[in-house]
């Protein structure tokens, strides 16, 4: 389980991130949805501890990021939006790398990678330097890497970025079975049908605040609109009017 | 510990498998130095061996008018030939090249020289021309040896103790040229000992840190659950391993190229063998790690790899400063100077270079400063990168 309560996060003059609160359930797909700047990356480092926050703290499995940080890592998987390979290691290599930084004894870490490479169809690329991936191969590894360690709680942002249909396809399929094994699974993205197509839960984010917090029906159905993507643009819209209401047109 | 060692060996099978890091640790940084030493020693071997036997030559004009001096000229060894040219031309065949020196006898010479007034005879060279320069010194020795001579003649002749005209005579033992070189070379393997040293690690600590951040692989490792000492920790030490590989084999390689040059023709011994290479090797240890932790700290505030190479490239200048001032200033290894990395590398090789003992005290500052300097930017590191700005 995943908790943000009361994030707030400032760079310099910017309100990146305000008083971001929502929680991530276990067995279940929660989406962090907003436009591009809403503060969803942003979000997402601040739970997994690589920025701390100003205000509030985050939890994983009841764990505080920030007071017990390797803890709380251990069992959380990440990937990020650079979701970078080590060029001249095999996709094995890397995966092996973070799986050893984990303390996962070598043939766990083994074992893990051959059950992966099926499930994934990774045999064709699994053993050839990072450096000649496709970008669908790469987020592959990626994800694998994330999972090496078989966390409780997986954090992707914005994953199918520059994917495939075939690769978002397999990504999805990878994330139900998560669900199916009772993990919590957060991900962000801009993207409305896949947030649709996957999520139980969608937390819509718009100038680093929280919007909605709820199922998509539910979301349909408070907003009175017929489609998701109509509800989104209706929150926004009214997340942008709040905005600026209370302190006139120096907050836009 | 276990952390520590797993970022270690990645980093190293990692650039093990980058050919330029590779290039760079093990080959460029190493082996330029012993390279370029070569070269420049075995010049400097030609030009002085070119001094001690060459004969000089003199191009003449009008030499029928002084047969006697042209005999002696000949006789101390100087290879005349008859100047294609006349007195007018002289400057023109030198200024051209076409002649190295031209001795000019004028008309006049052969009358003042019977009368026993004093006889003038031209000698033209071009003295910013280094070849012809020791020619010209050599010719002019030549001629003033020969008027001396004249001198003591005509004094005998007189009835005069020739000892007479020579109240003071100086003897010139001139040790500078070899001498003189053999310090300024000793400057110069040192220096590129250091250089061996840095340059190994250069593209490793790139590579660790703006490497990360540039390929995207920073992010995911920050989430790791492991202590950024051990993060940082162990990519200086890869950094470190490569440092070392890269002085074992610059050390070897001026092994082989002090071996092959003939430095006995400098007036220089070579003492420089395996058991000094290896005296070399423990007193260059300590500043392994201090170029490590220097070159990674530097490195970790730069956004991309070409940025960290330009930053990290002026840290390989960090080493000629100490040892430029301890040329300007002749320094010689002292207490406090062993407090200062690098220029007390510099002055403990400069003096087993020179045969002179080392005081183990001073071996002992050496090195104790420079680990401590290392632990000191390894502090400054790691803090860095528990930084947000780590993330950029």
């Amino acid at each position: 389980m995943i908790e943000a309560r009361g994030l707030s996060k400032r760079f310099g003059a910017i309100e990146a991130v305000r008083e971001i609160s929502f929680v991530a359930g276990d067995g279940r797909i929660t989406g962090l949805l907003g436009p591009n700047g809403a503060g969803k990356s942003t979000s997402l480092r601040l739970i997994c501890g690589v920025l701390a926050p100003d205000h509030g703290d985050a939890r994983i499995d009841g764990i505080d990021v920030a007071g017990e940080a390797s803890a709380a890592r251990a069992r959380l998987g990440a990937l990020p939006h650079s979701a970078g390979l080590y060029g001249h290691l095999t996709g094995r290599e890397n995966i092996a790398y973070f799986g050893a930084l984990h303390r996962i004894p070598a043939a766990r870490i083994a074992r893990e990678i051959d059950r992966w490479r099926e499930r994934l169809d990774m045999a064709g690329f699994l053993d050839r330097p990072a450096k000649s991936y496709s970008q669908g191969q790469r987020i592959k590894v990626a994800l694998v890497r994330a999972l090496v360690h078989q966390p409780r709680n997986l954090v992707l942002d914005e994953p199918t970025n520059g994917l495939d249909v075939m690769a978002i396809r397999a990504l999805r399929g990878v994330l139900e079975e998560l669900r199916a094994e009772g993990r919590c699974i957060l991900f962000s993205s801009h993207v409305m049908q896949e947030v649709s197509a996957l999520c139980d839960r969608i937390v819509i984010v718009g100038g680093g605040r929280v919007l909605a917090d709820d199922t998509p029906a539910a979301l349909r159905i408070r907003s009175g609109t017929a489609t998701l993507e109509e509800a989104f643009l209706r929150i926004l819209a009214d997340g942008e009017r709040e905005d600026e209401a209370p302190d006139g047109a120096g907050a836009a | 510990m276990r952390a520590l060692w797993t970022v270690f060996r990645k980093e190293l099978l990692e650039n093990a498998r980058d050919r330029r890091t590779l290039f760079s640790a093990l080959v460029f940084g190493p082996l330029l130095g012993p390279l370029l030493f070569g070269v420049m020693v075995s010049r400097i071997v030609a030009e002085n061996a070119g001094g001690l036997r060459h004969d000089v030559a003199l191009a003449v004009v009008h030499g029928e008018r002084a047969p006697d001096l042209l005999a002696y000229l000949t006789s101390a060894g100087a290879r005349l030939w008859r100047a294609p040219f006349g007195a007018r031309g002289a400057r023109d065949a030198v200024v051209r090249g076409l002649a190295g020196v031209v001795l000019i006898v004028p008309r006049d010479y052969p009358q003042r020289f019977s009368h026993g007034e004093p006889a003038r005879v031209l000698l033209v060279a071009d003295s910013a021309d280094n070849a012809t320069r020791r020619d010209a010194a050599r010719a002019g020795a030549l001629l003033q040896s020969y008027a001396s001579n004249i001198a003591q003649r005509r004094l005998q002749v007189r009835g005069v103790d020739p000892l007479v005209a020579a109240p003071v005579t100086v003897d010139a033992i001139d040790v500078a040229s070899a001498s003189g070189r053999a310090v300024s070379l000793i400057g110069l393997m040192t220096y590129f000992v250091l250089f061996a040293v840095l340059m190994g690690g250069l593209y490793f600590a790139i590579d660790a840190t703006a490497g990360e951040r540039e390929r995207g692989s920073l992010e995911p490792l920050l989430m790791v659950p492991i202590a950024r000492g051990a993060l940082v920790g162990g990519k200086i030490l890869a950094t470190c391993a490569a440092m070392a590989a890269s002085l074992a084999i610059c050390l070897a390689a001026f092994l082989g190229v002090l071996h092959l040059l003939p430095l006995e023709r400098l007036g220089m011994r070579s003492d420089f063998g395996p058991l000094m290479a290896l005296e070399f090797f423990a007193i260059c240890t300590p500043f392994v790690p201090l170029g490590a932790a220097l070159m990674t700290f530097v490195a970790s505030f730069t956004r991309s790899y070409r940025e960290a190479q330009s930053y990290v490239a002026a840290v390989l200048l960090v080493p000629t400063l100490p040892i430029a001032f301890a040329s300007i200033y002749s320094l010689r290894a002292s207490p406090a100077w062993m407090f200062v990395p690098s220029l007390s590398q510099h002055l403990l090789m400069t003096n087993l270079l020179e045969g002179r003992p080392i005081a183990a005290i001073d071996a002992l500052v050496s090195a104790a400063s420079s680990v401590l300097v290392a632990l000191v930017l390894f502090g400054f590191t790691q803090r860095q990168w528990r930084r947000e700005a780590m993330l950029g």
